[in-house]
């Protein structure tokens, strides 16, 4: 009885075995490939580069194997596993004007200099389950533009910028390295550096919840999306040893930058502020939220007011991590018998003093 | 059976070879920095670099990266969960160190050089030389009175700790005692208002003028914390309401002990309690001097 | 004798015309000042950097403790500053959710700041706050009982035996009647003229009415944008306003 409750080597290891046999499930159906993965759920591969904060398709198809497809589990094997990795550069800035977009748009303006991409989007499709994918068929046709893209599109808030009306977009006063919340913890209060890092590497859903609150009167952000680009970028090293930069292969972003509207305040005249957003991958859906709070968090910096959750750093950022919550919540399967039994009695000692007090007569 | 930490497959394998120890040096360097700190300031909350580990947050990894960064080869390791050397959790975080350090385990509380814990302080009394780790979920012991970081870190710094009085007034005021039975807040060396982890306050003279180094490690809040071998540790009271210890009328069911921290069991379907050593060491040792 | 406060030449500048400018005053052991203007006069912008929570651009503050030392508040380290609120001043404020804990009992946020000084003896504190309980009018029976449960009245007066239970030398008063009515104001008004006397407590308080000045205060400095229009005995002010915008304001009490 009493061995019973304590937990096992031998309960651990039979743990283990089960959770392969489920991952597996029937093995008279084919095993799922690596490569399968990266190429059929890519939108999954780049969420967990993105939460997992490691830009590898291959580690990432790899966890979300290992999980079974769950991508919370996923993105903290990943981390794990980015821990231990040595530092061997740091890249040069990206340069998101330079990127090989497949896919831009601007809810601000009608047309752009480049024309609006649509790309790869299933915004117009409609959302009919489509059966035909249900067996496998042959390669759907995709016919080639008649001209390619150009190789360069101007950011369209540079054209706002060219006229006064969109705030400067600035480094901090003297342009100090940005934190890197991977060696160093998260203090306050946080510069916008150390803020963007933490959102690029929160929860979606989180993201989009404080996002989605903003739009619903907590926290006044009038927000329009002035460009969201996604392609290819490249990714330069600026050795020290060779004294020239060096291009070490593309990763693909998608990028949102938010106009916001602001009336002005003591030290800056009314004008368009910015809210901003970058993440790994194909996600929208990250880019726009992260956006959205990024401006949010500035209310204190412009002045606005700060009551909203999306406008606390220290709500928003610290609840934002997946690996941190999980862990966090599901620790509560523990044992906890020892603190249990502390409650226990102290309850018991409460409850027999309140029903002692009810007994007694009254006077 | 699987191998978790086997390399993830055959073309990946030559890519790296975990550490001793789990954590590469350079990060071992920062936590013992960190560590230094820590026992030059008993008490003080010093923010570190906490890394992401092959565990739950919330499940040790503040505990096992003080341990990876202080084992060493010759290091006996013991670990426990609730005071118990079996508990999943406790052969998890034993077999995760067997396995990257490859250091000897043990049960026997003497003979452990390192002890992990997760809520409690072993029964039999620790000696010179021993370190003990432990796994902090919050080490803010202000955090539920005051939600801002930036607030209780002045209120460190002036040593304001009036509002921890206020809490532990109203209990006396609504239940005639003070309502704390586990995480009871202490003072360290008559500076530093400090968690001590979530153990009973059974536990708590322990941590008083003890001869082992005790650390402490929140991974997830990125904070550790250390009381130095023989530091004064003051459980909060009022004077006319002095600490006091859980005590229980029974003894172990199992060992006879009328002094040690008990858990309760519900023996059977009828609902009918047993009391044993939550200790299960210290259980065990009862039995064998008995025989 | 000497001042327990001595401001000169103090400005706090906004940068838009907001702020206090050039402000001179003294302040004696247990005397009540009142700082009487509009909103926008920059009153209460001069008491919170009387209180070292705004950073003063110019001039100085000289506090006098207890032991009569000499602190110089616009340049004191906030450590020190916060030493000093603790055990020298008090602050009531308009708004008893800034000034008090709502979540806990009326008698755990009278023995506060006597926990913050040190005290750790339950029963000493309960039989404290108990007493000033009873000072304030709120009563002894209610000392279990939150401050959610008070009407604005007693919530102010809760203020009162919070920050007067330590028998502070100094009290920064903003606004304390603001959301009172009529009836309640003289009440509070009278009690805390009682305490602060029978204390020997000095008060700056921050007013927008010139009745409270003339229930409380002997001295009275009148703002107005930013800068002090008139200073004097509050008897004198009442009875022979010099500047235009004092006799508006002393008017407008008279007719009421």
């Amino acid at each position: 009885m009493y061995v019973a409750v304590k937990g096992g080597e031998t309960a651990i290891a039979r743990s283990w075995d089960l959770l392969a046999a489920r991952r597996r499930g029937d093995e008279a159906v084919p095993e799922l490939s690596l490569a399968q993965i990266r190429q059929q759920l890519r939108l999954a591969v780049h969420r967990v580069m993105q939460e997992g904060s490691l830009y590898d398709e291959e580690l990432a198809a790899l966890a979300l194997k290992q999980a079974a497809g769950d991508a919370m589990e996923a993105v903290f094997l990943l981390r794990a596993f980015r821990t231990t990795l040595p530092r061997l550069a740091t890249s040069l800035p990206l340069d998101t004007s330079a990127m090989r977009v497949a896919r831009r748009v601007s809810g601000t303006f009608k047309d752009v200099p480049g024309g609006q991409i649509l790309g790869p989007t299933a915004d117009y499709t409609q959302r009919l389950l489509d059966f035909s994918l249900a067996e496998p068929a042959a390669t759907p046709r995709c016919e080639l533009a008649e001209a390619p893209l150009p190789e360069c599109l101007p950011s369209v808030l540079d054209l706002l910028a060219a006229e006064g009306l969109m705030e400067a977009d600035l480094p901090p006063p003297d342009d100090p390295a940005p934190a890197d919340l991977t060696r160093e913890p998260l203090l306050f209060p946080a510069d916008r550096p150390a803020r963007l890092q933490n959102l690029a590497r929160g929860d979606e859903g989180w993201l989009l919840g404080l996002a989605y609150s903003t739009q619903r009167g907590y926290a006044e952000n009038h927000p329009f999306a002035g460009e969201i680009r996604m392609g290819e970028i490249s990714v330069m090293l600026l050795p020290d040893e060779l004294g020239f930069e060096i291009d070490i292969g593309a990763i693909v972003v998608t990028e949102c930058q938010m106009i916001n509207q602001f009336a002005g305040g003591p030290h800056a005249p009314p004008q368009f502020t910015r809210g901003y957003g970058l993440v790994f991958g194909e996600s929208e859906r990250k880019a726009m939220s992260m956006a959205l709070v990024d401006r949010s968090l500035r209310a204190q910096e412009l002045g606005e007011s700060t009551g909203s959750p999306a406008q606390q750093a220290e709500f928003a950022l610290c609840h934002s991590d997946s690996v941190e919550a999980s862990g966090f919540v599901q620790h509560l399967k523990l044992p906890h018998y020892v603190d249990f039994q502390a409650e226990l009695s102290l309850i018991r000692t409460l409850r027999a003093e309140h029903d002692r007090q009810q007994d007694a007569p009254h006077d | 059976m699987t191998e978790p930490f086997s390399p993830p497959s055959a073309n990946l394998d030559d890519r790296w070879r975990y550490n001793f120890g789990f954590l590469d040096e350079n990060t071992k360097r920062m936590l013992r920095r960190a560590l230094l700190k820590a026992v030059a300031v008993p008490g003080y909350q010093v923010p570190f670099g906490s890394r992401e580990m092959p565990l739950p947050y919330g499940w040790g990894t503040g505990g096992i990266q003080l341990t990876a960064a202080v084992i060493g080869h010759e290091d006996v390791l013991k670990v426990i969960d609730q005071g118990a050397d079996d508990t999943t959790n406790a052969v998890n975080i034993r077999r995760f160190f067997a396995r990257v350090a490859g250091v000897a385990t043990t049960t026997v509380t003497r003979d452990a050089t390192l002890i992990q814990t997760r809520h409690r302080i072993p029964e039999t009394p620790l000696a010179e030389g021993q370190i003990m780790v432990f796994q902090v979920p919050e080490p803010e012991p202000l955090r539920t009175l005051e939600a801002s970081e930036v607030e209780t870190r002045k209120l460190h710094a002036h040593q304001e700790y009036g509002l921890m009085h206020v809490k532990l007034y109203e209990d006396i005021a609504r239940y005639g005692h003070i309502a704390t039975s586990y995480d009871y807040p202490v003072m360290v060396n008559r500076r530093y208002l400090a968690s001590p982890s979530p153990i009973p306050k059974f536990d708590n003279p322990k941590l008083h003028r003890s001869p082992a180094l005790m650390l402490f490690g929140a991974g997830r809040e990125k904070r550790l914390y250390a009381i130095p071998p023989y530091t004064e540790v003051e459980s909060l009271a009022f004077e006319d309401h002095p600490f006091e210890a859980q005590h229980w009328s029974q003894a172990c069911a199992l060992c006879g002990s009328s002094d040690s921290y008990l858990d309760e069991i519900i023996a059977d379907d009828a609902g009918v309690r047993q009391f044993v050593c939550s200790d299960t060491d210290h259980c065990r040792q009862q039995r064998e001097a008995a025989q | 004798m000497t001042p327990i406060l001595s401001v000169q030449g103090l400005r706090k500048d906004y940068g838009n015309g907001q702020g206090c400018f050039d402000i001179d005053f003294e302040l004696f052991a247990g005397e009540v000042l009142c700082i009487v203007g509009e909103s926008g006069s920059g009153k209460s912008t001069l008491l919170a950097t009387l209180a070292g929570k705004l950073a003063a651009d110019d001039g100085s503050v000289v506090f006098r403790d207890k032991n009569e030392r000499a602190h110089e508040l616009t340049r004191l380290a906030e450590a020190e500053r916060r030493r000093l609120a603790r055990s020298e001043w008090g602050y009531v404020t308009q708004h008893a959710r800034d000034g008090l804990r709502m979540n806990v009992s009326a008698g755990a946020n009278v023995s506060e700041r006597l926990m913050a000084l040190g005290e750790r003896h339950y029963g000493r504190l309960r039989a404290a706050a108990a007493d000033w309980l009873e000072k304030v009018e709120i009563g002894a029976d209610r000392l279990d009982d939150k401050p959610c449960a008070f009407s604005g009245g007693m919530q102010q007066r809760l203020q009162i035996a919070r920050n007067l239970v330590t028998r502070p030398r100094l009290v920064f008063m903003d606004e304390p009647t603001g959301g009172l009515d009529v009836s309640v104001q003289a009440r509070f008004l009278d009690l805390t003229r009682r305490l602060v006397h029978d204390n020997r407590i000095a008060v700056i308080m921050v007013t927008h009415d010139l009745g409270v000045a003339r229930l409380l205060a002997q001295r009275t400095l009148v703002m107005q944008g930013g800068r002090v229009v008139e200073a004097g005995l509050t008897d004198q002010i009442l009875d022979d306003p010099q500047h235009p915008y004092t006799q508006l304001l002393v008017s407008s009490i008279l007719q009421a």
